[in-house]
C-alpha cells in the first residue's frame, strides 16, 4: 500500500514521542485500542497554568497510519484549551494525513485517545 | 547490492535466466499448437511439451503419464479436491479432511464442497505447526472420501510427515491429496514410494514462470477424477484448454535445474538461514513460528513482540518481506495460520515471514539483521506495550477497550 508523504514524514520523524508523569495532577493519560486489534495508543497531555495544553506526548503500537495519526495529534493539541482539544474530529486527522478508507479507524482511535486523556485529566480536578 | 533485497521467495521466485532463455523460442518461432497433428509446427510444440512433462515427472520420481498440466497450484488444488471428491463420493461418502493451516486454495475448495453438501473437518495442528498423526487418524470416518495436507507450509515453512499420513489414508481407503507448491526443489519427493494419490505443483515457486502448474494423478492404483474444465479433451480429458507451450517448457526447465542443483543449493540456503536465525534471535522477545527442525531452510517466520508487523515492514523497506499479519487488508485479522497454532493475537500481529532462495547472499542476510535490530529498537521506543512490559505490567491482565 502506498502511504501519503505526510504519513511517511510523521512515521519516519515522529513528533513528541515519550511519556509524562501520569501521577502529576496536571497530566491526563488516555490509552485506547487493544493489542489483539493491532493498535494501542497512549496519549498524554499536560495542562499549563494558563489553561492551555503546554505539552503532549504519545506512544503507539500499530501500523504506520496509527503512528502518524497520534504524532499529528500531539502537534495539534499544543496551545489549545481543553474545549478546543475536545472538538478535534477524526475527519480532520484523516484529511490532513490523506488516510485511505481502510485506515480511517486509525484517526478514530486518535480522536478517542484525545477524549480519554481529557477525561482522565478532568477526573483529577 | 540491489535494493530492496528480495526476501519473499515463498510468494514467488524470479524466473531463472536459463529458464527464460529456453522459453523465448516457443513464444516467437516455435509457436505451434501442441494439439496440431497435421504439421511440423504442432509436432515441435508437442515434443517440447512431452520433454517438459518428463522433466517435471523426474523431479518427483513419477511417470510422465501421471502429470497433467494446469494453470498453477490453485487450479491443481481445485481439480484434485473437487475432482476426486466428486468422483469417489458416490461409493465412499461425503466427509473430507484438511488442516486449518492449509493454503486458501485448499480451504476455499473445501468450503465450496461444504456448500454443496459435503461435511468437512479442519484439523488444528500442534503449536509447532505439525499434524498429530493420532488426531489425524481419529478424524477419519467410514464415509471419509478425501484428505488434503500440504507438504510445506507457505507461511511457516514446516514440513508435514506425508509418508505417515499417506499410509493412514491407504489403510482407510481415503484419497490423499498433497499440495506441494512450496516443496519442489526444497524437499526430496519420491512418488514411486510416497503413498500419495494426487499432488499439486506450480512453477513460479521454483524459479519457473507464473501461470503454469501441474497435477500428479497416480496411475497405479489408478486414481480418477471429474474434470472441472470442459472443452477439447486435452490432458486425457482431465483438463481441457490449449497447452501454453512456452510456460510448460519453462516449468520443465525449472524443475530440471531444481533436480540437478537442489542438494547443493539447499546446503547453502541452510547456512544463510542459520545466520539469519542467529542474528535475529539476538533481539529480545522474538519468537520463531513453526517447528525449527521439520522445516525448510528457505523460510523463517518470526514474531517481534510488542512491535506491529505492518509498521515494521514499513520501517525495513530496504528488504522485501511479507507480514504474517494480513493487516493491509480491510479485515485487520492477523494471520489465520499463526492463530491456528495458538499464537496470541499480539504475536500474530507482530510476525514477519522471511523467505530466502537461489539469489540470496550472505551480505543480504547481514544487511537484514542490522536493519531489523535497528528498527525493532526504534519501534519499541514508540511502543506503549514495550514500555508496559519493561515496567513489569502483565499485558494479559490489562482490560483493553477492543475496537
Amino acid at each position: 500500500m502506498a502511504y501519503s508523504d505526510k504519513v511517511l514524514d510523521h512515521y519516519e520523524n515522529p513528533r513528541n514521542v515519550g511519556s509524562l508523569d501520569k501521577n502529576d495532577p496536571n497530566v491526563g493519560t488516555g490509552m485506547v485500542g487493544a493489542p489483539a486489534c493491532g493498535d494501542v495508543m497512549k496519549l498524554q497531555i499536560k495542562l499549563g497554568k494558563n489553561g492551555l495544553i503546554e505539552d503532549a506526548k504519545f506512544k503507539t503500537y500499530g501500523c504506520g497510519s496509527a503512528i502518524a495519526s497520534s504524532s499529528l495529534v500531539t502537534e495539534m493539541l499544543k496551545g489549545k484549551t481543553l474545549d478546543e482539544a475536545e472538538s478535534i474530529k477524526n475527519s480532520a486527522i484523516a484529511e490532513e494525513l490523506a488516510l485511505p478508507p481502510v485506515k480511517i479507524h486509525c484517526s478514530v482511535l486518535a480522536e478517542d485517545a484525545i477524549k480519554a486523556a481529557i477525561n482522565d485529566l478532568k477526573s483529577k480536578k | 547490492m540491489k535494493l530492496p533485497i528480495y526476501m519473499d521467495y515463498s510468494a514467488t521466485t524470479p524466473v531463472d535466466k536459463r529458464v527464460a532463455e529456453r522459453m523465448i523460442p516457443f513464444i516467437t518461432e516455435e509457436f505451434g499448437n501442441p494439439a496440431s497433428r497435421s504439421h511440423p509446427y504442432g509436432w515441435t510444440a508437442e515434443k517440447a511439451v512431452e520433454e517438459a512433462r518428463r522433466q517435471v515427472a523426474d523431479l518427483v520420481n513419477a511417470d510422465p503419464k501421471e502429470i497433467v498440466w494446469t494453470s498453477g497450484a490453485t487450479e491443481s488444488n481445485n481439480l484434485a479436491i473437487k475432482g476426486t471428491a466428486e468422483f469417489y463420493s458416490k461409493d465412499k461418502g461425503k466427509h473430507i479432511i484438511t488442516v486449518a493451516t492449509e493454503h486458501k486454495a485448499v480451504i476455499d475448495a473445501f468450503r465450496e464442497l461444504e456448500r454443496i453438501g459435503y461435511e468437512a473437518t479442519y484439523l488444528t495442528p500442534e503449536p509447532n505447526g505439525l499434524i498429530n498423526i493420532e488426531k489425524f487418524k481419529a478424524a477419519i470416518r467410514p464415509d471419509t472420501v478425501l484428505a488434503s495436507v500440504m507438504f510445506v507450509n507457505n507461511e511457516i515453512g514446516v514440513i508435514q510427515d506425508i509418508n505417515s499420513l499417506g499410509n493412514i489414508c491407504r489403510e482407510h481407503n481415503v484419497i490423499f491429496h498433497v499440495d506441494a507448491a512450496q516443496a519442489t526443489g526444497k524437499v526430496d519427493i519420491n512418488l514411486a514410494e510416497l503413498p500419495v494419490d494426487v499432488m499439486s505443483f506450480c512453477a513460479h515457486k521454483t524459479y519457473g514462470p507464473k501461470g503454469i502448474g501441474a497435477l500428479y494423478v497416480r496411475r497405479k492404483p489408478r486414481i480418477r477424477l471429474q474434470a472441472q474444465m470442459h472443452g477439447g479433451g486435452h490432458e486425457r480429458g482431465m483438463r481441457s484448454g490449449t497447452l501454453a507451450t512456452h510456460q510448460i517448457v519453462g516449468m520443465g526447465e525449472a524443475f530440471k535445474i531444481a533436480k540437478e542443483e537442489m542438494h547443493d543449493e539447499n546446503k547453502r540456503i541452510k547456512k544463510l538461514h542459520d545466520q539469519l536465525l542467529h542474528g535475529l534471535t539476538e533481539i529480545e522477545e522474538v519468537y520463531v513460528n513453526g517447528d525449527l527442525t521439520h522445516r525448510v531452510p528457505h523460510n523463517l517466520n518470526i514474531s517481534f513482540n510488542y512491535v506491529e508487523g505492518e509498521s515494521l515492514i514499513m520501517a525495513i523497506k530496504d528488504i522485501a518481506v511479507s507480514s504474517g499479519s494480513a493487516c493491509t487488508s480491510a479485515s485487520l485479522e492477523p494471520s489465520y495460520v499463526l492463530r491456528a497454532l495458538g499464537r496470541s493475537d499480539e504475536l500474530a500481529h507482530s510476525s514477519i515471514r522471511f523467505s530466502i532462495g537461489r539469489y540470496t547472499t550472505e551480505e543480504d542476510i547481514n544487511h537484514a539483521i542490522d536493519l531489523l535490530k535497528q528498527k525493532v529498537d526504534k519501534l519499541r521506543e514508540l511502543s506503549p506495550l514495550w514500555e508496559m512490559f519493561k515496567d513489569g505490567v502483565d499485558l494479559e491482565k490489562v482490560e483493553w477497550a477492543a475496537h
